[in-house]
């Protein structure tokens, strides 16, 4: 075989067949495996709860980008938002003993965590910014998680190319010291850009893993059932992001 | 010498050399896409605002990116994948070679080549399109071109692909937030991934650029099967 062979061969592989051995099983099984493969040595290599670095006030981006939904455009959010959310309520539900329903006066008056940490979107982009809230490790022991809990999967009021948004993580992320329900960013209430009133930080992941307008908590054996079953609505779309987005 | 060591290139070599390549040609393809999706390079911890931005880098055509049709999900399924044989082959190819001397004996450089003199000569000789110049011992595979533009790539690009690489993951960066420290922060890391990317593909060019002109199906077949040394070439 010659190299010009080799080149065109390659060529082609680039182009056209990557996108037919991509949509097979094979292939799809191999990039599951991948990040799986990634996953592992992610936990391997760092402590399962070693922190992702936090930074001094002044290392804080001059703003903080929104991105993905920016809003929720329903009337009952235009107006929760005018009157501060004081009706707005996040339920904790799911595979535990003793289901919440929290106000945010409720959220506010919890042991509270602040954080400096960078956001990177998958993009590619990073911003930089302080965080505080809750632990959910704080709120999943009020709530009485039961031991068959595999998954927290978390409820949104946005929607995105008209599907609800959603996510979910693992036992690990979920009790990770970092994991907080942010209702301030940089020592104000949320903006309604960034999730208002209530946001998911899961430092050790990209940023579509960090839900925004957050109502509800649901601690489940498997999300085989929910949204397409893959665990997120990036995850669920057609050649989906991974669910694992730690890479 | 034993009969089995009178091959040009060790199957190590070769075996590496084309899983090598398959990665790298994903990997940079998959990786034109990911760029796609935020065209700006930054220094630093964070930049998220093209006005930052050093670079603003071209849209690449969806001739040169996989998928070809923009899909950034199915860019990082390759790109996560293809990493794996990537990482872990330059880590087999360092070992093999460190063991079968091939690093010691072929690539590294000797003090006397480093002279201004001898590497005009190198020089003038590649210009003239005469690569058979190989080190005055005649047990010398490569020239010192050769050995220096081996030696950076295999030494300094593709371990800086894998290190930035690494720290451009969030989940990794726990593990060694030093790794993110002194590449001067993730947008900086990122940045650096992007130019080393291309130091490669500019390597990767001219190195096809030079088999074509030195005998492209010799230097093919040498590169499968194994060839013969250069001493025991009857040209």
């Amino acid at each position: 075989m010659k190299r010009r062979t080799l080149l065109a061969g390659a060529a082609a592989l680039g182009t056209g067949a990557c996108s037919k051995i991509a949509g097979t099983d094979t292939a799809n099984s191999l990039f599951e495996a991948a990040e799986d493969w990634h996953r592992a040595a992610h936990r391997t290599l760092a402590n399962r709860q070693a922190l992702a670095p936090e930074y001094a006030p002044e290392d804080r981006s001059p703003t903080f980008r929104s991105n993905g939904s920016k809003t929720v455009d329903t009337p009952e959010y235009r107006a929760e938002l005018a009157n501060g959310f004081a009706n707005w309520r996040l339920q904790v539900r799911g595979l535990v003993e003793q289901p919440l329903s929290l106000s945010m006066d409720d959220i506010r008056a919890l042991p509270q965590r602040t954080q400096i940490t960078r956001h990177d979107c998958v993009e590619g982009w990073s911003a930089i910014g302080e965080w505080t809230g809750p632990q959910l490790s704080g709120v999943l022991d009020a709530a009485k998680v039961k031991p068959e809990a595999n998954f927290i999967v978390f409820y949104c009021a946005d929607t995105l190319y008209g599907e609800d948004y959603y996510e979910s993580v693992d036992m690990v992320d979920a009790y990770h010291p970092q994991t907080i329900i942010a209702h301030q960013l940089n020592g104000e209430a949320l903006p309604e850009g960034n999730g208002a009133p209530l946001r998911m930080r899961i430092e050790r992941q990209l940023g579509y893993k960090h839900p925004k307008y957050l109502t509800a908590i649901e601690a489940v054996s498997s999300f085989e059932n929910i949204g397409k079953g893959m665990g997120g609505f990036w995850e669920d779309h057609p050649a989906g992001y991974q669910w694992y987005a730690g890479i | 010498m034993a009969k089995s060591v009178k091959k040009r290139h060790a199957l190590s070599t070769r075996i590496w050399h084309w899983i090598n390549a398959v990665s790298l040609i994903i990997l940079f393809m998959s990786g034109l896409t990911i760029s796609n999706a935020h065209r700006y390079l930054y220094w630093g911890d964070y930049g998220f605002d093209p006005a930052d931005a050093w670079l603003a880098v071209m849209r690449f055509p969806s001739w040169a990116t996989i998928p070809s049709r923009y899909n950034l999900a199915e860019a990082r399924d390759w790109h996560i994948l293809m990493a794996w044989p990537f990482a872990l082959g330059l880590l087999f190819i360092w070992i093999a070679m460190l063991a079968n001397r091939h690093f010691v004996r072929d690539l590294l450089t000797r003090r006397k080549e480093w002279k201004a003199s001898a590497i005009a000569k190198d020089v003038r000789e590649h210009l003239k399109l005469n690569f058979r110049h190989a080190g005055e011992e005649g047990s010398a595979k490569y020239n010192f071109l050769q050995k220096l533009a081996y030696g950076v790539v295999y030494g300094i690009f593709l371990p800086m692909l894998v290190f930035t690489g690494l720290a451009i993951s969030p989940g990794f960066e726990p593990a060694a937030p030093w790794l993110v420290d002194i590449l001067g922060g993730r947008q900086s890391a990122r940045s650096l991934h992007f130019i080393f990317a291309f130091a490669t593909f500019g390597f990767v060019a001219l190195h096809i650029v030079l088999v074509l002109l030195s005998g492209p199906i010799k230097q093919t077949w040498a590169m499968i099967g194994g060839g013969r040394m250069e001493n025991s070439d009857e040209t």
